[in-house]
């Protein structure tokens, strides 16, 4: 069996009081999609933030590619925090998408693209431009380069995010709700992209309320409710019957509003 | 009495020394209080609780006190404590003191006007802090700081006038000398306010130019 790339073992995470994950154990297959999906609150982003250490885990422990992120287990069973030189090289195995795009907003389409080249990598700026080039292309936007993000639609911005993370190489891709800011048309545009990237075979994480593209493109759904993993298994196992009374109360809420849709 | 051109002519080359003396202090006052309230927000905001404790107080008893008073103190009270200057040094410490205090809240806030998530991405790209302060957070910040510094400088020029009060060589003393020795106080004063108001007006167009050049910058919306 290959090394799976994030491996999460016993995640615990405490805002405070607050437990929001509790103890979460999570294998992502290699060059597959995974989706995260459950009620708000179920602390599926918080999760997806942890895999990008966004978030640093209360308890437990995120292996990148075999490689301990942020925290390696200690003598006493104790995670141990590593050293930040450290922290970099194995995060910058993953790429991350925001909800708010997060966007430079002083930087064009193509400076936000490069940026990292440039002042991380020390690429020279013509070679920088040009790998990035290549991302925006990839995103369909090569003609908006020069553009800024306040000139740039949801959509246009959310793919030039994701061609950010791309220009880095990265093995995996994680999305925190990347279409949740989008009205329907806006969405399909960022949903091709992140299915042209499913088929040329990336690893990739999506925490969605698609649950459309959840059932056509995941290979692997892992369905969250309050800070426990519930159930995992491919969309067949997750979405046909019998289903977890859990599931099938959370998807009446979608079948719910499909339902509003025709009237 | 009536209103007399030819006073206003004569007057003329002491009028630009004078004129040339505000500008300076403004210029010099207001750059020094940009850069001191820069590194002051930035001390707060980095430093450790040793250095942000008496920073804080220093801004809080500053901006809770009022300008002429610090002055007078510097001045008048400065030379008790070793510290004798002439009134042009005196007027610009008092004005960049004063102004920084201002400035380091203007900093402050635009640090934090900036989206949490911007930060994050910079980080997922593998930005180090240097890195994110140089390249994300100290442009992010300008745009969004620049009306309130526009605003902070023109309130600066209007606090040079009190700098006559510590002897500066500046507009106000000088055109109210004038007044009191021509008995023309009303060609002088409205003078006076002219030269004021003009300048107001050229920082406030520039301002606006500026903003208008950095409005492609501004902040995406979905």
């Amino acid at each position: 069996m290959t090394t799976p790339a994030i491996s999460v073992k016993g995640l615990i995470k405490r805002f405070g009081e607050a437990e929001v994950l509790h103890g979460i154990d999570l294998d992502i297959p290699q060059g597959q999609v995974t989706c995260l999906i459950g009620p708000s609150g179920s602390g599926k982003s918080t999760l997806l933030r942890c895999m990008a250490f966004l978030e640093e885990a209360t308890d437990g422990l995120i292996f990148i590619n075999g490689e301990p992120l942020g925290f390696a287990p200690g003598p006493q069973g104790k995670p141990v925090r590593l050293p930040a030189a450290r922290i970099r090289a194995v995060r910058s195995q993953i790429g991350m998408v925001f909800q708010q795009f997060n966007l430079w907003p002083h930087m064009t389409a193509l400076g936000n693209v490069s940026e990292a080249l440039k002042t991380v990598h020390g690429v020279r700026k013509n070679e920088a431009e040009e790998r990035a080039m290549i991302q925006l292309k990839k995103v369909g936007l090569a003609e908006r380069a020069g553009h800024y993000p306040s000139q740039l639609s949801g959509g246009q911005q959310q793919r030039v995010a994701i061609a950010r993370a791309l220009a880095l190489e990265p093995k995996i891709m994680l999305f925190d709700e990347p279409t949740s800011s989008l009205d329907p048309e806006l969405t399909g545009e960022v949903l091709n992209v992140m299915r042209s990237l499913a088929a040329d075979g990336m690893t990739m994480v999506v925490v969605s309320h698609e649950i459309g593209f959840a059932a056509a493109v995941c290979q692997q759904i892992a369905f969250l409710d309050h800070g426990k993993l519930l159930m995992t298994g491919t969309p067949q196992q997750i979405f046909g019957k019998p289903r977890h009374p859990r599931l099938d109360q959370f998807l009446d809420t979608y079948l719910d509003r499909g339902a509003a849709m025709l009237v | 009495m009536n209103f007399d051109t030819n006073l206003i002519v004569s007057i003329m080359p002491e009028l630009a020394r004078a004129f040339g003396v505000t500008l300076l202090t403004w210029g010099v006052g207001v750059i020094g209080a940009a850069i001191l309230g820069f590194l002051v927000a930035v001390g707060r905001r980095y430093g450790s609780a040793w250095l942000g404790y008496p920073l804080w107080l220093c801004v809080e008893v500053i901006r809770g006190t009022p300008f002429l008073i610090q002055l007078f103190l510097l001045y008048y009270g400065g030379p008790f404590v070793g510290l004798s200057l002439e009134p042009i040094p005196a007027g610009l410490l008092g004005l960049t003191v004063y102004g920084a205090a201002y400035f380091s809240e203007i900093f402050r806030a635009g640090f934090e006007a900036v989206p949490p998530g911007h930060v994050e991405a910079a980080e997922c790209v593998g930005l180090n802090r240097r890195q994110i302060v140089r390249r994300i957070l100290i442009p992010e910040m300008t745009m969004l700081v620049l009306p309130a510094s526009v605003n902070m400088a023109i309130i600066l020029l209007k606090e040079t006038a009190v700098l006559s009060i510590i002897t500066v060589p500046e507009l106000t003393l000088v055109i109210s000398a004038i007044g009191s020795q021509q008995y023309a106080f009303v060609e002088s004063l409205f003078l006076l306010a002219l030269f004021y108001w003009g300048l107001v007006e050229l920082s406030g167009r520039l301002g606006r130019y500026m903003e208008a050049r950095l409005s492609k910058y501004r902040f995406a919306t979905a």
